[in-house]
């Protein structure tokens, strides 16, 4: 496979020039070779060994996008430590390397290379936006890596590289459509979002579902990631008099547009207009304030008041592990997925191989997630329930609706590409 | 031979010589491909803090958006890769084969005129020169024949960077917005993504960043290049001396440019993606940082400082991942308080002089310490006027 003739390659080259130049090997070789363990359970040349298995964590632990993304590495290394309290990976503990993106998608690209090629991680957990992930992705085909992804997402991809353990657009807005539009009666929306690929291909996908419906869209803007005037979109607002405002705006701009919003005297409670959003967790409360928020609805399928056992076993532990103070958003759950559905791959597969592992991938179910049950599809996105939460103002939802049955990912939808 | 060694200068040349070896020997011999591919995408920032040395270090011109150009660079690259890599066969899925994925996204369904000329290798070649010059002239005409300069300059460049970031972000449908143009695979048919690609581009970033280097030395040892260093300390009496200072502030500032645009062409080749990431004011500074660390009047300095600055920050954030930046923060802080002329000036106040007490016997090598210019000191010089200059510069 590629990793493993291209080192070699390149080794011979450098053989070549000393021999060429005459130069004494007085040379620090970055990287002395990992103990390479060939069995039926790693025949690929991966950091196994008897004892150990290696994985990484890839996200930012600094800049902008850190506030965002430690919650998921919280959730990977308690994912990673019950799974060694229990036993571990084919009887193998996993050992984790944890590389900073730096909110820099370059340093994505970077560390991405250097966990796949110097250390021969077995899996990756990690990244966040879509614009790290289209970062490494590149690096994990070619090096054949294997990248568990937690965010829910725009779709329009599927790698054989990547596992998405988070939502793709259809699954998260066309349920939360169809429950405003049938419980609230809803007839006229304002899309609104930040500007980038995300909000842009969700409300895409949202305006044809809503034209499909016969409803009425009374307008649709973008603002700049980290924008935080929306006094001129909020006054547009109450001129068009919409019944829901789909919200899709990201980050720290969704301080700004919800406090702004409250204080232009639109009470969310009152439903008039009624906010739906896909943004905003329990995370983005924390920074928003409850109170600035109480009242609108959030389409995910994850909310940290869930009530079932394994979600009460899962707050608790995350609890303990990480505080009491922690809130647990849609992300954090989606990333706690990923080590254990790379578990169960691994255990179907008998092995650590990234081919073994994709074949086994499609069908593995986990009965164990916090939000119920999942199970991987071909697709590679999971099947999912969508839930619908209304904000309340101690910083938590109030589950008002879950879909009957799971929803099947499709990240290509008909029409909507 | 003679001639290179002229306006190279001996005693330079054997720096460069040095530089040069490292580079092209000691890198590629001591260092996987994964390290050396790294150390590749560190030289092309290497270009941007040359240019910053000839136009800041020299000229006295602070530009805190030399992002700008190294984005120009590094996107008309990615343009031409980019549309390589969307034939109508790869991009079948597509509701619009043939265009880049983020247009499809974007609901675009034929490519924009801008981007019809990038299907040219040629013509991306001297896009990637011209743009950038081009902009780099447009702003310095606009700046310097209207006298700014200084710190408004500074902020002027600023806004340029921040203006180009909103506008590349904002504008996603042609030009890949916040994501940048990623997934890029082939150069006219050859993958750049195998090793023994990244090998040769490796030597191919490590010459041209040497004739760089040279070209820059050339500069600052021919008339321009005093001309330049008087301007900055003095403008009016230059301007009163009868020089158009403008026409050499734009043409210094459009080099600076062009370096760096190379820098950012050679990026998009060797890490395979380009990203608004690099353009806007962060960035930018950084680069003014490098150029710092090495020592802004030293066109070498400026090499080594950025290798070292990079290297740091890896190796920083592998070993300790949350606590990185702290240390950066006190290696500039530490640099910037204990040796305010960067490497370079470490180099010349304590390394030089126990070099030359092995030098002294050596007839050839007094003779040719005359013409060293570099780094704001004179070593053993017998021009006053230089001393004058370059002493004023360090205050």
């Amino acid at each position: 496979m590629h990793s493993k003739s291209k080192p070699f390659n390149g080794s011979v080259r450098r053989r070549f020039l000393q021999n060429l130049l005459a130069i004494p090997a007085a040379v620090m070789l970055a990287n002395a070779s990992l103990p390479a363990y060939a069995d039926s359970a790693n025949s690929t040349g991966l950091a196994v060994t008897d004892k150990t298995v290696k994985v990484g964590i890839l996200h930012s632990v600094t800049g902008t996008m850190a506030i965002s993304e430690t919650g998921s590495v919280q959730a990977e290394k308690l994912a990673i430590e019950q799974i060694n309290a229990m036993g571990g990976v084919l009887g193998r503990k996993i050992e984790f390397i944890q590389e900073d993106g730096a909110s820099d998608w370059p340093t994505f690209a970077e560390k991405s290379k250097k966990l796949l090629i110097n250390d021969k991680v077995a899996a990756v957990f990690g990244c966040w936006t879509s614009a790290s992930r289209k970062a490494v992705l590149p690096i994990f085909e070619q090096y054949n890596g294997m990248l568990y992804y937690p965010t829910f997402y725009e779709g329009l991809e599927q790698s054989p590289n990547v596992i998405y353990t988070g939502q793709e657009a259809t699954q998260q807005i066309l349920a939360g459509i169809d429950w405003v539009v049938k419980e609230k009666g809803a007839k006229s929306f304002f899309l609104l979002g930040s500007d980038y690929i995300w909000p842009r291909t969700s409300n895409k996908i949202a305006r044809k579902h809503i034209d499909k419906l016969g409803l009425k869209v009374s307008g649709e803007e973008y603002y700049p990631l980290g924008h935080t005037q929306f006094n001129s979109v909020i006054n547009k607002i109450k001129l068009k008099k919409p019944d829901v405002i789909f919200a899709s705006v990201v980050g720290g701009s969704n301080v700004a547009f919800y406090k702004q919003l409250k204080a232009a005297g639109i009470d969310m409670t009152k439903e008039k207009p009624l906010v739906l959003t896909i943004s905003v967790t329990e995370d983005e409360i924390l920074g928003i304030g409850g109170e600035n928020i109480e009242g609108a609805y959030a389409s995910m399928k994850y909310f940290q008041s869930l009530t079932n056992d394994n979600n009460k076993n899962f707050v608790k532990a995350f609890k303990e592990r990480w505080g009491k103070d922690i809130v647990i958003g849609d992300v954090t759950q989606a990333a706690y997925l990923g080590p254990w559905l790379w578990k169960a791959a691994v255990e179907k597969a008998g092995s650590f191989d990234i081919d073994k592992v994709r074949a086994a991938s499609p069908g593995i179910e986990l009965k164990t997630a916090p939000e119920g049950y999942v199970r991987v599809h071909e697709n590679h996105h999971l099947w999912s329930k969508t839930r619908i939460g209304n904000a309340q103002a101690d910083g938590q939802y109030k589950i008002v609706y879950e879909t009957k049955d799971l929803i099947e990912p499709d990240p290509f939808p008909a029409g909507y590409k | 031979m003679t001639k290179i060694k002229d306006f190279i200068g001996r005693y330079q040349l054997s720096h460069l010589l040095i530089l040069a070896v490292i580079l092209l020997v000691v890198m590629p011999l001591a260092m996987d491909i994964f390290r050396l591919n790294l150390v590749g995408k560190y030289l092309t920032y290497a270009f941007v803090a040359l240019g910053l040395v000839l136009c800041w270090g020299y000229g006295g011109i602070l530009s805190l958006g030399q992002g700008v150009f190294f984005g120009l660079g590094g996107y008309c690259m990615a343009m031409f890769l980019k549309l390589e890599a969307s034939s109508p066969e790869h991009t079948a899925i597509q509701s619009t084969p043939g265009i880049p994925d983020f247009m499809d996204w974007n609901q675009l369904t034929a490519l924009p005129w801008f981007w019809e000329p990038f299907h040219s290798f040629g013509f991306t070649l001297l896009a990637v020169v011209l743009v950038p010059a081009l902009f780099a002239f447009i702003i310095g005409v606009a700046m310097f024949k209207r006298r700014v300069s200084g710190v408004y300059f500074a902020i002027i460049t600023q806004a340029i960077a921040a203006i180009l970031t909103i506008l590349i972000i904002g504008q996603q449908g042609y030009t890949g917005g916040v994501n940048g143009i990623t997934d890029l695979r082939t150069l006219n048919g050859w993958d750049i993504r195998t090793d023994s690609a990244k090998y040769i581009l490796y030597f191919i970033n490590a010459f041209l960043l040497i004739g760089c280097l040279i070209a820059a030395r050339y500069i600052i040892k021919s008339k321009l290049g005093r001309l330049l260093v008087a301007m900055r300390e003095r403008e009016d009496r230059v301007r009163f001396s009868g020089y158009d200072v403008s026409s050499f502030k734009i043409f210094i500032y459009c080099v600076a440019a062009v370096f760096s645009a190379i820098g950012g062409a050679m990026f998009t080749l060797q890490v395979g993606f380009m990203s608004p990431s690099f353009v806007g004011i962060v960035p930018s500074i950084e680069m003014v940082i490098f150029c710092a660390v090495g020592g802004r009047l030293s066109i070498l300095g400026a090499v080594y400082g950025t290798l070292l600055v990079n290297w740091a920050k890896t190796s920083f954030s592998e070993s300790f991942p949350e606590l990185w930046l702290f240390a950066m923060g006190a290696l500039f802080i530490g640099v910037v308080m204990a040796f305010p002329n960067g490497l370079a000036g470490l180099y010349q106040t304590y390394v030089e002089p126990r070099l030359q007490r092995f030098r002294k016997p050596a007839p050839v090598a007094s003779q040719s310490q005359v013409v060293s210019l570099e780094a704001g000191k004179t070593a053993t010089t017998t021009n006053s006027a230089d001393k004058e200059y370059s002493h004023a510069g360090n205050q």
